[in-house]
């Protein structure tokens, strides 16, 4: 098992370094840069302007200076917030944007699974129509418009939650937000563990447990549990990235203080800097989720424990 | 000779979208105790059904009726709760595919420390040091290693072993064996049809022994019932029906058997296919196989009678049976 | 990617079985999957929803009154109005709302098709090629697949579209290439089991190339789980271009689409519902009836799979 964990660990090495490259060498073979302005600048200014940001030099170079300043945990200056560096802006937004998501994950998970396993338990019976029935609303409905819809409904008609803003420590204000991100995921997480846990409980080992008058709850513990989040586990990677950009809606929707908005302006400003940061950094949040899941499963599933 | 299993007009039946199925039909043995009970059959003659049907074990679409009496108790239409108390500890049933029939993620000591642990209040330690017993008993070498290891890292066999320590763990008075040498090499097929002797001698269990291969029953059964179209349709002692067949599935099942000492020039399996369930045929639901067949069979269905001597019969020719092609 | 309704971590289960399975399951891609397929009555009920709102996208704005850009100076932010030929009411610019939906369908529509068939393309010729040809190429060219997987995707997406500047041209191959993940191991895991049938193998004795045998023999049989995935993704797509275009970098003015309609109804939808709801219920109904749709195909196609 530790091998397993140690020998995980090292191939995220030369991932996040491709990644890093990767997404690099894109932004910058965009057309267009953070100086196309709507007035042109005097030349002699945009070649300062570039001069300061290393931009004249070759961009091999570049590539490599950034590197070297990201290694020290220096994300470069951002080009258009000129007061900032790209480190400073992501340290404003991210906290909240983590505490947002990572939270909706969470919830949205133990939720998700709950739910897909007393559908599967009671299959074909009212819980599951019911259960299924939310699960379909929960993925059909895009996030965008599920804020929406929320914002209307329980901020504004209702009333019963802020429909926006961010006062610090107000669990009110993030309520609504934290639904939003909540029920596509728990939709999708449900849906998954209903129809492992389906096909678990149809398998000949809880057959053989039944055999021996184990119980129903003793072979849901036992015997069904473990194969059966072994689907949803690897779900977990890709629905944290997906929880993670909905959050950039959801906080446009809702005037939240996180990374959204400034990842979204930076990007159509061409703040190389600042997208490249953000990027990078949800990069390695994902590849620390992902390399998490992947242990999580090992543990799971004995038989992964030799690749 | 006290009687562990009675089973008295079983029927399972399967209700699919617009019809229903019977699996079995008339259902009608007892099971001594200590004594080896084959009961053998083609796919589809519903020999396992039937068994599954009193483990209560069946899909969610199928209904058991009739009665197979425990002593007192009826296991047939009991709620799980109430079998639990029964299954694992009084009769327990082994499956034919070892590989799948074990949970992957537990260990093997796990899952058979739990069967103590529930039925006997051990506590875990205790259990295990049984457990690991058991698995020496069933002659699985280094045992203690082997408890500690997941069912994929055991050969077929080993699993197989596995699987009969896990029945016997709590001393079941009766073993239900279904197909369990169907998935293994035939030189350990050998071995474990002497495990099976063995031990059910040593620990007193009763066992059936669910199977089309004649050569497992020749090796360690007492009593056969033959089962066709979902009815049992032959019953007798192995001899009996080994040397002196009156049904003719029997003789055909006999006689298709390739025997190591007769080189054969060909094989004489019985001509056509096994009923569809859904589509009995009417009469006696052998007669467009059956070389014997007359006018009687093609409309009345022949019960099963009893023909003296502990024999018992369903069928209506009491004619010489001589192997050879009959028009 | 990390699939937006999640069918595609659905199929990747698929996938994985796929892997492991020995037998194609496209030989029953006729009538006994269709059989089957016409017994589910959500997804009957939803075929006959998706070609409502087909013919409503496509037909529709020759049977109103008015064009999607045509502004009525006479009405501006009017609610539904029969009389002057306004159904669903009129936006902040005066332009009829049914004609907007209508034009922004066509487009959703557009898009997702564009891009289905962009990506089924990318997928099944990367998947053959990997599932193909096996060893180091194969495990190579997953490796890349797992990374692509893992990353944020999206965030690339925005990337892509505010590098190529709001081409739509360059929309629906961008959307397409996202999606192309999930069907690239599901050909892969049906290839690996297909190669290894008796044709392929007469093929090779008689002397094709590789890349005749991929294409002429092997392709042909993934159709069954091809159709299954590309009907999945076609959901996906239109709410990866809602997504978009409600940030303000999918489809441009004058044009519109499902997700700018929204994100122009949503601010004001305390005082204009209609702008709201109009778009809204077309999206939620399409993207529904499409998730039943594949839902169908997969239980057809495979039933042990429910």
């Amino acid at each position: 098992m530790f091998g397993y964990v140690t020998r995980r660990v090292l191939s995220a090495i030369p991932i996040a370094l491709i990644a890093v490259t990767a997404c690099f060498f894109i932004l910058r073979l965009a057309p267009g840069g953070p100086f196309d302005g709507e007035r042109a600048l005097p030349p002699v200014t945009l070649a300062n302007l570039r001069a300061h940001y290393n931009l004249d030099l070759p961009l091999i170079q570049q590539y490599f200076i950034y590197v070297m300043r990201l290694l020290q945990g220096d994300f470069g200056p951002s080009m258009v917030y000129n007061d900032f560096t790209v480190a400073e802006m992501i340290w404003i937004g991210l906290p909240f944007t983590l505490m947002l998501g990572f939270s909706a994950f969470i919830i949205g998970t133990i939720v998700g699974l709950v739910a897909g396993a007393i559908s599967a338990v009671n299959q074909n019976k009212w819980p599951d129509y019911v259960l299924v029935l939310l699960v379909m609303i929960g993925l059909v409905v895009p996030n965008f418009l599920m804020a929406a819809i929320m914002q209307l409904a329980f901020g504004v008609y209702l009333d019963w939650f802020p429909a926006g803003g961010w006062q610090n420590g107000s669990l009110a204000h993030l309520v609504l937000p934290v639904t939003v991100l909540v029920l596509p995921h728990a939709g999708r997480t449900a849906r998954l563990m209903r129809g492992s846990m389906i096909e678990v409980l149809g398998t000949n080992y809880v057959r053989t447990a039944r055999s021996k008058g184990l119980g129903q709850r003793l072979i849901l513990a036992r015997h069904a549990i473990k194969p059966a989040l072994l689907p949803v586990v690897s779900y977990l990677g890709p629905g944290l990235s997906y929880l993670l950009t909905g959050s950039l809606v959801v906080e446009q929707v809702f005037a939240l203080p996180g990374i959204g908005k400034y990842f979204i302006s930076a990007a159509l400003n061409r703040d190389y800097g600042l997208v490249l940061g953000t990027t990078i950094l949800y990069m390695f949040i994902i590849l620390a989720v992902n390399l998490l899941v992947d242990i999580i499963y090992a543990w799971l599933d004995p038989k992964v424990r030799y690749r | 000779m006290k009687q562990v299993l009675k089973v008295e007009d079983m029927s399972v039946t399967f209700e699919l979208h617009q019809s229903e199925v019977h699996a079995v039909r008339d259902m009608n043995f007892t099971l001594a105790e200590g004594e080896t009970l084959a009961v053998v059959g083609e796919s589809g003659s519903g020999k396992s059904q039937a068994f599954l049907a009193i483990m209560g074990l069946l899909a969610k679409n199928g209904r058991a009726g009739g009665r197979a009496m425990m002593g007192d108790i009826n296991l047939i239409g009991m709620a799980p709760g109430q079998l639990d108390k029964h299954r694992g500890k009084d009769i327990a049933m082994i499956f034919q595919d070892p590989m799948t029939s074990l949970n992957p993620t537990l260990k093997v000591r796990t899952q058979l420390a739990e069967v103590l642990v529930k039925h006997r209040s051990f506590d875990q330690q205790k259990a295990t040091i049984a457990a690991i017993e058991m698995l020496e008993r069933v002659g699985i070498p280094e045992p203690a290693k082997r408890a500690n290891a997941y069912p994929h890292e055991l050969s077929g066999g080993m699993r197989q072993r596995v699987m009969i320590a896990m029945a016997l763990l709590c001393q079941p008075k009766i073993l239900i064996a279904d197909e369990p040498t169907t998935a293994l090499d035939v030189t350990v097929q050998a071995q474990m049809l002497d495990l099976f002797k063995t031990l059910t001698e040593d620990f007193g269990t009763s066992l059936v022994l669910i199977t089309h291969d004649l050569g497992v029953v020749a090796g360690v059964a007492d009593r056969m019932m033959v089962m066709y179209g979902g009815r049992a349709v032959e019953k007798g002692t192995v001899d009996d029906l080994f040397y002196d067949p009156r049904h003719p599935y029997t003789l055909g099942l006999l006689h298709s058997t390739p025997h190591i000492a007769h080189r054969a020039a060909r094989l004489d399996p019985i001509q056509g296919l096994p009923p569809s369930l859904e589509h009995l045929p009417k009469g006696c639901s052998f007669n467009p196989r059956c070389a014997f067949a007359f006018d009687r069979c093609l409309v009345e269905r022949p019960p099963l009678a009893d023909t003296g001597n502990g024999r018992e019969k369903a069928c209506f020719y009491e004619g010489p049976m001589a192997y050879g092609k009959v028009a | 990617m990390a699939g937006i309704t999640g069918k595609d971590a659905v199929l990747t289960e698929y996938a994985r079985k796929l892997e492991t399975l020995d037998a194609p399951k496209g030989r029953s891609l006729t009538q006994d999957a269709m059989r089957r397929l016409t017994r589910n009555k959500a997804a009957v009920v939803s075929i006959g929803v998706v070609i409502f709102i087909i013919l409503f996208a496509f037909v529709g704005p020759y049977l109103i009154p008015w064009t999607y850009d045509k502004i009525d100076w006479s009405g501006i932010r009017k609610p539904p109005n029969f009389e002057a030929g306004h159904f669903a009411g009129t936006d902040q610019n005066g332009r009829d709302m049914l004609a907007r939906i209508m034009q922004g369908t066509q487009m959703s529509l557009i898009v997702a098709c564009v891009a289905t068939l962009v990506s089924v393309f990318i997928g099944v010729c990367y998947g053959a090629i990997a599932g193909y040809f096996g060893g180091k190429v194969d495990a190579v060219m997953m490796r890349f697949v797992d990374i692509m997987y893992a990353l944020p995707y999206i965030l690339f997406v925005i990337i892509l579209v505010v590098m190529f500047g709001r081409n739509p041209v360059l929309l629906f191959v961008g959307i397409g290439c996202l999606e192309w993940l999930t069907m690239a191991r599901i050909v892969r895991g049906q290839t690996l089991s297909i190669k290894e049938r008796e044709f392929v193998e007469a093929a090779k004795a008689g002397g094709a190339k590789p890349w005749t045998i991929i294409f002429r023999h092997i392709v042909p049989n993934l159709t069954g789980p091809v159709v299954i995935y590309a009907t999945l993704t076609v959901p996906e797509i239109i709410l990866t271009e809602s997504f978009l275009s409600y940030l303000g970098l999918g489809v441009q003015e004058p044009q519109t689409s499902l997700g700018t309609l929204i994100s122009f109804g949503s601010p004001v939808a305390e005082t204009l519902p209609w702008m709201l709801i109009g778009p809204a219920v077309v999206l939620v109904s399409l993207l529904l009836c499409l998730t039943y749709i594949g839902d169908g195909l997969r239980d057809a196609l495979d039933p042990k799979d429910r």
